[in-house]
């Protein structure tokens, strides 16, 4: 990989994709393209360090609307295509952006797992509680009583907990963001990206075409950052207590983080040095191929 | 026919350790420079059931485990119940007889009854019995005991010297009691001449993958294409490969195509089952055109169906695999060396297209344990990426990932180089990766894009060998076949050949694109046609009409789950051309 241009410093503006979102007026995402083009700014880095890596619905759009390199692939499968595409190169910045649907729904398996994995990669949830690209209907995060096109006597089942099913999983970064509240959240991703390991990042980012429950008016007098309380963010247990609190109060912040273990990455030898594997020299040298042959005779 | 052609069973059940004696034979010899074939009836079970392995040696290569047994070791009652009655004048039957009855022999079978117990002495090892077994087969083939202690030594010694020195102990007393008792075998072993050496299909599959340098593999075990992970997880460290076993077999896929967009060379493979669940990530990189290979080891279908069981019941499902109307590179190599050649053409071409290459095998391939002369096995094959952008040039600032090309194929450049940033999607796109499939969707444009990444399809043919008659071109017969049939079809030629029945081979390896015209051509100089398949339905014969028009003459079928003999094609050859019907089943006389 060549990069020896000089590196110059560049603004969130610079982060602009080559087309503007087709997202509805006034609808949450905004608020996570903003704060991802303000945190990647902040933190000095080139669209070629970067791979945005997305699913499908409305949020998984987010590739072409970033400059960076990106990969706009399957519904529900974005975190097996940043896994692959990590570890094949581990230099770049893995940022995968989807939504509930897509990650807690179809894809939940792979969250589950890419949690536990623990490769360096930070998961940002656009999460509505709602299926928007589909025109409504419940999604895996929708509340009991939601009613929608597919739930019209309202939806019986629980909705899954994210943070508390990241934190039980082995995510080793879990945290929630508000796009009401851009600073705090362009702070996470800037904490989300620095942090080694596997780093989910649900954001309330509302609907406003589809969730008429949870709106602006609903997140507004409940949301509390955790940093204007006292929680201790190394304390799993406290974690997940926090992230099953769902009434007057919903937190936002950092619930759990550990720095003790290793990524994938870092736990595996044949990345230890020779740069990314998909810039390597091919082919076997003639002592690899003897060895071969000879426990073969 | 060599003049030495000989097939050992051995019949037990799982976890009484078939495999080591199969591996020990296997050695012996390979290490005498004697060709070996091996075939492995078994279920899906750890222990317990019928499993029987059938080692074919010869002086000559061969492809199949052939018609009949000439010595059984039965390491249970259960064995030699089921197949004393297959036995027949000039055979043997090695068996423990502290716990073995003897059942009712034909005339002229050797009953080799050996008192394990008393050989091996009190206490000893059960696995004993095996090590017995062995001895006498090797002396009734006239090998001599010093090449059987070398073996022992190479099984053995990971696991200490008291064993190895055992073994050779009990193996001595059991070749010097065979030497006073039994009647030698009608046929020896030939003199030593140069070493072979020994693989599975599975790992002719990783090793040529290997040479092909691929860097990502990825695999949710599945039998019978397990053997492809085993290989690679224990050479990764070593090779600088990574190696994943993940969640599920869409998660394998996902992350190949992940690993490849990113520039590894990345491989995964499965069984139909696994392959079930990949097939929309195989649309997933023909869309993107993110270069992947996927090896689909067909077992006996559908759904679990018998897990340790060979068919060709996949070639449909490989076929359609995904939504839509896209380019891919589907082919079925017909044994592990054409496996071993192949695949790094399948990677350049996969790189140079800049799509998905599928690799049709089955379990009488991927499993199958076989000797391989060394001298053929080359580890440097060329490596061709095509038209890969791997650093900044003249193009950054202005790069558009999918550009419109005469050859349709686009310049590709891999994530993390300055100046080419672009977004590849499965949606459907304009030259510069931007969508077309939501706000500006535009029929010129998709259709443009179509045409784009189609016309990769006319380079991609141009570069396959087209399918040639192997054999006689005056022949009574064409024998038709795809894949792992091959090695039996050819075998079965030579034997209708013996009785007067010229025939010859029309075997097809590329499947998509398909050479349609040459394919027509070909069958149509053809006297008579018999198309052999492990499938209930035809699904090659179906294929081949769909591309061709062409209907053949005959079939051959078997779907019972045992691969075809090479007496079963010759009888039914000569059925159909002496009037018979015009599809046989062939009967599957070993019940296991």
């Amino acid at each position: 990989m060549s990069d020896t241009n000089v590196q110059i410093s560049l603004k969130p503006k610079d982060f602009k994709g080559k087309v503007d979102p087709d997202w509805c007026p006034g609808c949450g995402d905004f608020g996570v393209l903003s704060g991802l083009q303000r945190a990647v700014s902040e933190l000095g880095l080139q669209p070629h360090q970067i791979l945005t890596i997305s699913g499908i619905g409305c949020s998984s759009n987010f590739p072409g609307f970033f400059n960076s390199y990106g990969m706009h692939t399957l519904h529900g499968r974005s975190l097996p295509h940043a896994s692959g595409a990590k570890l094949a190169n581990h230099e770049m910045n893995v940022i995968v952006t989807g939504g509930d649907g897509d990650g807690y729904g179809i894809g939940g398996n792979h969250f589950t797992h890419t949690s536990r994995r623990n490769l360096d990669i930070l998961y940002i949830v656009m999460n509505n509680q709602i299926y928007g690209l589909t025109t409504g209907q419940i999604s895996p995060t929708s509340e009991v009583g939601m009613k929608t096109k597919s739930t019209p006597f309202g939806s019986v089942e629980l909705p899954i907990n994210p943070l508390a099913s990241a934190i039980t999983a082995g995510a080793t970064w879990v945290a929630r963001g508000y796009t009401g509240n851009i600073k705090q959240l362009t702070r996470l991703i800037v904490e989300g990206i620095q942090h080694k390991g596997f780093a989910l990042l649900d954001v309330f980012s509302p609907c406003v075409t589809f969730n008429k429950v949870n709106t602006y008016q609903f997140f507004r007098p409940r949301v509390q950052p955790l940093e204007d309380i006292e929680h201790d963010t190394s304390d799993w247990k406290a974690g997940i207590e926090k992230a099953m609190l769902w009434g007057d109060v919903i937190h936002t912040g950092v619930f759990f983080e550990t720095k003790t273990r290793l990524t994938l990455g870092e736990q595996e030898p044949v990345l230890d040095e020779g740069g990314p594997l998909a810039f390597r020299e091919l082919g076997l040298s003639s002592e690899e191929t003897e060895r071969i042959i000879s426990r073969m005779m | 026919m060599g003049s030495f052609d000989y097939v050992i069973s051995i019949g037990g059940a799982a976890g009484q350790g078939i495999a080591t004696p199969g591996n020990i034979l296997a050695r012996l010899f390979a290490r005498r420079g004697i060709h070996m074939y091996a075939y492995n009836a078994y279920q899906s079970i750890i222990r317990g059931g019928h499993s029987f392995l059938t080692v074919r040696c010869s002086d000559r290569e061969i492809r199949t485990h052939g018609d009949v047994i000439d010595l059984i070791i039965c390491l249970n009652q259960d064995t030699m119940d089921r197949h004393l009655e297959h036995l027949g004048p000039g055979t043997s039957v090695i068996f423990n007889s502290d716990t073995i009855e003897p059942g009712e022999a034909a005339e002229g079978v050797q009953l080799c009854s050996m008192a394990v117990g008393e050989l091996a002495g009190k206490g000893s090892n059960k696995l004993m019995q095996n090590t017995v077994a062995i001895a006498v087969a090797c002396q009734l083939l006239g090998i001599e005991f010093s090449a059987l202690e070398d073996v022992l030594d190479f099984q053995f010694s990971a696991k200490g010297e008291e064993l190895v020195a055992e073994n050779v102990r009990v193996a001595k007393a059991a070749y010097e009691h065979s030497a006073a008792n039994f009647q030698p075998a009608a046929q020896q072993a030939p003199q030593p001449s140069a070493p072979l050496a020994v693989w599975a299909g599975n790992q002719a599959f990783a090793m040529a993958s290997a040479s092909a340098g691929v860097k990502f593999y990825c695999a949710y075990p599945m039998s019978p294409s397990t053997g492809i992970l085993h290989w690679m997880a224990a050479n990764a460290r070593e090779l600088g490969i990574m190696v994943r076993q993940v969640e599920d077999e869409i998660s394998v896929i996902c992350m190949t195509v992940g690993a490849a967009h990113a520039g590894c060379r990345s491989m995964c493979a499965t069984s139909g089952g696994g392959f079930a669940l990949m097939t929309e990530g195989v649309g997933a990189a023909a869309m993107m055109e993110v270069p992947i290979v996927v090896v689909n080891v067909q077992r006996a279908g559908p759904s679990t169906g018998v897990p340790t069981k060979t068919e060709q019941g996949d070639l449909w499902q490989v076929l359609g695999a995904s939504q839509g109307d896209f380019p891919k590179l589907i082919l079925a190599p017909s044994n592990p060396l054409d496996a071993f050649q192949t695949i790094p053409e399948v990677f350049n071409l996969a790189d140079k297209y800049q799509l998905p290459a599928i690799i049709v095998s089955d379990l009488l391939i991927s499993d199958e344990t076989s000797t391989i002369d060394p001298k053929l096995l080359d580890m440097h094959p060329v490596i061709d990426r095509g038209e890969l952008i791997t650093e900044a040039g003249e193009e950054a600032g202005n790069y558009e990932r999918y550009k419109f090309t005469d050859s349709g194929i686009s310049p590709r450049a891999l994530p993390g180089i300055p100046g080419y940033e672009h977004v590849v999607s499965t949606d459907e796109h304009m030259p510069d990766g931007v969508l077309i499939s939501d706000e500006f969707t535009h029929p010129h444009k998709r259709r443009a894009m179509m045409e784009k990444r189609q016309s990769k399809m006319d380079g991609l043919l141009a570069e396959l060998a087209p399918p040639a008659i192997v054999g006689p071109a005056d022949a009574e017969v064409t024998l038709v076949g795809w894949g792992s049939t091959a090695g039996v079809i050819q075998e079965a030629i030579g034997q209708l050949a013996a009785a007067g029945v010229v025939a010859n081979h029309l075997h097809f390896k590329w499947l998509v694109p398909f050479h349609v015209d040459e394919a027509d051509e070909l069958l149509s100089s053809c006297k008579r046609t018999i198309i052999v398949e492990n499938n209930y339905t035809g699904l090659f014969h179906r294929y081949l009409r769909s591309e061709t028009g062409f209907t053949v003459d005959g079939h051959i079928r078997k779907y019972d789950g045992e691969p075809f003999k090479p007496h079963h094609i010759t009888a039914a050859v000569q059925d159909q051309l002496a009037g018979g019907e015009a599809l046989s089943v062939p009967y599957e006389e070993i019940i296991v």
